[in-house]
């Protein structure tokens, strides 16, 4: 699907992408996306593993040059100006690269230092950051035993250590506990409010409902749309789903036929059948009329995960 | 590679520093008891006999090839296992290029550190010789620069491999088959006229080789042109080495 960025480039765009290409060997991995950063928003690629998220993401971080198109990371050009950018950005890669061997203060240290900030500058920046990730208790442990939450923030904490006015969070909450989950958010809205640019890339939905301004849907390496999560689903799905579970997948085919005449569009899954609504009580009423009997039958708001799935026709986890 | 370098230095240094306990006895227990096997033991019983460098004693012929010989050893683990833990296992390598340093720095780093180590070690290894009576020569100090070069030669050349491959499924065959005879056949515990007349030029090809040289010059005093003809060779080494190393680096952390 063609996708025209929906204002023209303005000013304030941070990073800035035309037919932005990487291609690996005879892999295409990212093919031809267009797309603006706006300072202080919250952007997210949204898209399932092998969608090109994260060659993406390394191209804005200057860690992996573009093979074609255009490219602009703070008014400034990563094929040339690759350190003058990535002394400016922080980067959260999706596994954790701490040095595990030594103390949480250290690795502040340390990876300070590599920005080659001094050290009377970091030790106050590191104290600030031990609070903003809650590791203040933890500061002379190894990181090594931290828990998956604990290194998360970490990781996420020395990405600030340079007070960087782009942040890029590559799936910043993949295998965590909800609650750790929930404690991350927050600190990233923490840093929204001080005025922080992010990117993130996630494949859970709620996450990018959760935190984006606006995101793009990433499939295959293609961009196939854009704008808020509530445009999105506006502009794709009717706002409430019922689904619609059987006991035998005979069954769910014997009531397929009848339950899509009781809602405006629906999608048949391996498990389950999703009908599209605007108001989903009379599609509970239209599905009784025709002696539709499902094991459950559950009403919810629509999600990104169904424009996801009406964009490509497939789920997210797929 | 640009200034940052230092700034990789000082991250190797730093968790030596914070890990050197662990690594203390390989680093500097282990050579200093095969110092003790080999030179007062093993020493006593060749003295009797037919004598091993001339005029030296075992002891002495041995010090400088177990100094050197342990520069070796010590640094080929780290720049394999340790270069894979950087780029894949643990991915530090990944998080030091997000930042302004480039691969360059990284690779450049852990030769440098290597260098420092192997120079920290050999004054420790030095000392205990000294005591032992295994040094003849007040130039005995300048068989530190050995040990340096030989471990930046080392991990230049090992971490320019490593970087390339995808597990380290030929690591312990590197181990087996190169290291360990270059660390017995390079004139470490016997000279090389001893070897097989055929195989005895091959061993110019031993990086090793000429570290031991330099070692030995120094630390019995018989320093001459050869012994910068050795050391130059060793640099020379590094020189050729490390872009390949860095074009190494550069594909892995920078695709």
């Amino acid at each position: 699907m063609a996708w025209e960025p929906s204002e023209p480039s303005a000013p304030e765009a941070l990073v800035q992408a035309r037919g932005l290409t990487k291609r690996f060997g005879s892999f295409v991995a990212v093919d031809g996306i267009d797309f603006d950063v706006r300072r202080g928003e919250v952007f997210g690629f949204l898209g399932p593993n092998g969608a090109g998220k994260t060659s993406t993401m390394r191209m804005i971080s200057c860690v992996s040059p573009p093979t074609e198109g255009e490219l602009s990371v703070l008014h400034l050009d990563p094929r040339r100006d690759g350190p003058a950018i990535r002394a400016r950005i922080g980067v959260v890669p999706q596994e954790d690269n701490l040095d595990t061997e030594l103390s949480v203060w250290d690795n502040f240290i340390v990876y300070g230092r590599y920005f080659g900030l001094p050290r009377t500058v970091l030790r106050e920046r590191a104290e600030d950051l031990l609070g903003f990730a809650r590791l203040t208790d933890r500061r002379d442990a190894r990181v090594d035993p931290l828990s998956g939450g604990m290194k998360r923030r970490l990781t996420i904490a020395r990405a600030l250590i340079n007070d960087p006015e782009l942040v890029l969070l590559d799936e910043p909450t993949t295998g965590l506990d909800p609650q750790a989950r929930h404690l991350l958010w927050d600190r990233l809205f923490g840093l929204k409010r001080r005025g922080v640019t992010l990117i993130i890339t996630t494949h859970y939905m709620d996450e990018a409902e959760q935190l984006c301004d606006r995101l793009v849907v990433m499939d295959e390496g293609r961009i196939v749309d854009e704008g808020s999560p509530r445009q999105l689903i506006a502009r794709h799905v009717t706002p409430e789903v019922v689904e619609l579970r059987f006991a035998e997948p005979a069954e769910q085919d014997d009531a397929a036929g009848a339950a899509a005449e009781a809602c405006e569009r629906m999608e048949v899954l391996a498990d389950r059948l999703l009908l599209y609504t605007h108001d989903a009580d009379a599609t509970h009423k239209a599905l009784a009329n025709r002696a539709v009997e499902p094991l459950t039958e559950l009403t919810r708001r629509a999600t990104l995960e169904d424009v996801f799935l009406a964009l490509t026709g497939r789920t997210l986890d797929e | 590679m640009t200034r940052a370098v230092l700034r990789a230095l000082e991250r190797e240094l730093l968790v030596f520093a914070r890990t050197w306990r662990g690594s203390a006895f390989s680093a500097f227990v282990q050579p200093i008891l095969f110092l003790a096997a080999m030179g007062l033991g093993l020493g006593g019983l060749v003295d009797e006999g037919v004598g091993a460098g001339g005029q030296l004693d075992y002891l002495e012929f041995v010090a400088p090839g177990l100094l050197a010989a342990h520069a070796l050893m010590a640094t080929a683990g780290e720049a394999l296992w340790g270069v894979m833990g950087g780029v894949k296992w643990m991915g530090q390598f990944s998080g030091m290029v997000a930042t302004p340093m480039t691969p360059g720095d990284v690779y450049g780093g852990l030769v440098l550190s290597a260098g420092v180590r192997a120079g920290l070690a050999a004054v420790a290894f030095l000392v205990v010789a000294a005591v032992l009576g295994g040094v003849a020569s007040l130039w005995a100090p300048l068989a530190v620069v050995a040990a340096v070069l030989l471990a930046m030669v080392t991990t230049a050349g090992l971490a320019a491999w490593s970087v390339r491959r995808q597990d380290d499924l030929t690591f312990s065959l590197i181990m087996r088959l190169g290291v360990i005879p270059l660390f017995l056949f390079s004139g470490t515990f016997f000279p090389v006229e001893q070897l097989p007349d055929v195989l005895e030029p091959v061993v110019v090809l031993s990086p090793l080789w000429h570290g031991v040289e330099v070692a030995r010059d120094a630390t019995t005093g018989a320093i001459d042109g050869w012994t910068a003809v050795h050391a130059a060779v060793l640099v020379a080494l590094v020189l050729v080495v490390l872009p390949i190393g860095m074009r190494g680096f550069e594909r892995r952390l920078t695709p």
